[in-house]
């Protein structure tokens, strides 16, 4: 039987991996978006779940603005990326060090 | 009811293997491809949960929309991929560790006993055939949540002004119209009357 305990194991694994790969890609911005978008997904995994098994769909109508934020993000990002691609190059995220922080 | 479960976990394993995909895999292209599959898998499992009216959207929408602007952009740009991967192998003891711990941490809340099990969240009763997901999500969206609604299309516009302002560039030496003198444009610079006698048929 499906409880709601499965579908939130499912989304704690998807938002740790996205984690472990926002550790390990910390050089490409590509794929930092990635997992970002990963972990708004694992979010949305959740609000899903509980939307159905409380029987109320104000959490289905969170993940409907969840996605409009996220692709608005996504779209900015993604110009963001291709100027500074344009500008310097590189999306080599070690290389990106003009501000001297 | 077993073939929910098998539908569940095939997704689910797919899903996750995908998710792992996405973050070791070493071409940006194959990560976005297998992005695409989660969140395909994804939008399978929220049809289980009987929420179809959002992976309907997870699918046109972000796989059709998003994930090929990703796609796009991965391939417009020429990147030396050898330096990006560099500081995987130091960084992945540390991140499985951190990763680990989150998991492991996120499931002893979840599988405690008495809090999101069957007790707690009976499993609810699959609605009924005529129930339309989308018909109720817009009866709420148009109601109670019509100020946010209205503010998510501002904030996409926003979205679409800013991308649009960032990337464009005007390249010098390039020959282009110039839409506002051309709007401008007026009669008495384009035409010119001529004064010319009529000419007469020959031979009359």
């Amino acid at each position: 039987m499906l409880t709601l305990a499965h579908f939130l194991t499912l989304g704690a694994i998807l938002f740790s991996l996205s984690i472990a790969g926002i550790f390990i890609n910390r050089k490409n911005i590509i794929i930092l978006l990635m997992c970002i978008e990963l972990m708004l997904l694992a979010v949305n995994m959740n609000f899903v779940a509980f939307s159905r098994f409380l029987g109320n769909l104000d959490g289905q109508i969170f993940v409907f603005f969840i996605l409009t934020v996220a692709a608005a993000e996504a779209g900015i990002g993604l110009a963001i990326l291709v100027v500074l691609f344009r500008n310097r190059q590189t999306i080599n995220v070690a290389e990106l060090d003009d501000l001297k922080g | 009811m077993i073939v929910q479960e098998l539908i569940f976990y095939f997704f689910s394993l797919v899903m996750v293997l995908a998710a792992v995909a996405v973050v070791t895999v070493r071409n940006p292209i194959y990560a976005v491809l297998y992005l695409v599959l989660a969140f395909f898998s994804a939008a399978a499992i929220w049809m289980l949960l009987e929420a179809e009216f959002l992976a309907i959207i997870l699918v046109v929408v972000y796989v059709g929309a998003v994930m090929v602007l990703f796609l796009f952009v991965v391939m417009m740009l020429d990147i030396n991929l050898v330096p990006l991967k560099e500081g995987f192998i130091r960084y992945l003891p540390v991140a499985a560790l951190v990763a680990i711990a989150m998991a492991v941490e996120m499931l002893m809340v979840v599988w405690s006993r008495g809090r999101f099990g069957v007790d707690m969240f009976p499993v609810p009763a699959p609605n009924s055939a005529d129930y339309s997901n989308t018909r109720e999500l817009g009866e709420l969206l148009y109601t109670n949540y019509l100020l946010p609604f209205e503010v998510a299309g501002v904030v996409l516009l926003v979205a679409i002004i800013a991308a649009v302002a960032l990337t464009l560039r005007t390249r010098p030496g390039i020959k282009t119209q110039n839409p506002s003198e051309q709007v401008r444009t007026r009669r008495d610079e384009s035409v010119r009357l001529v004064k010319m006698k009529s000419e007469k048929p020959r031979g009359a």
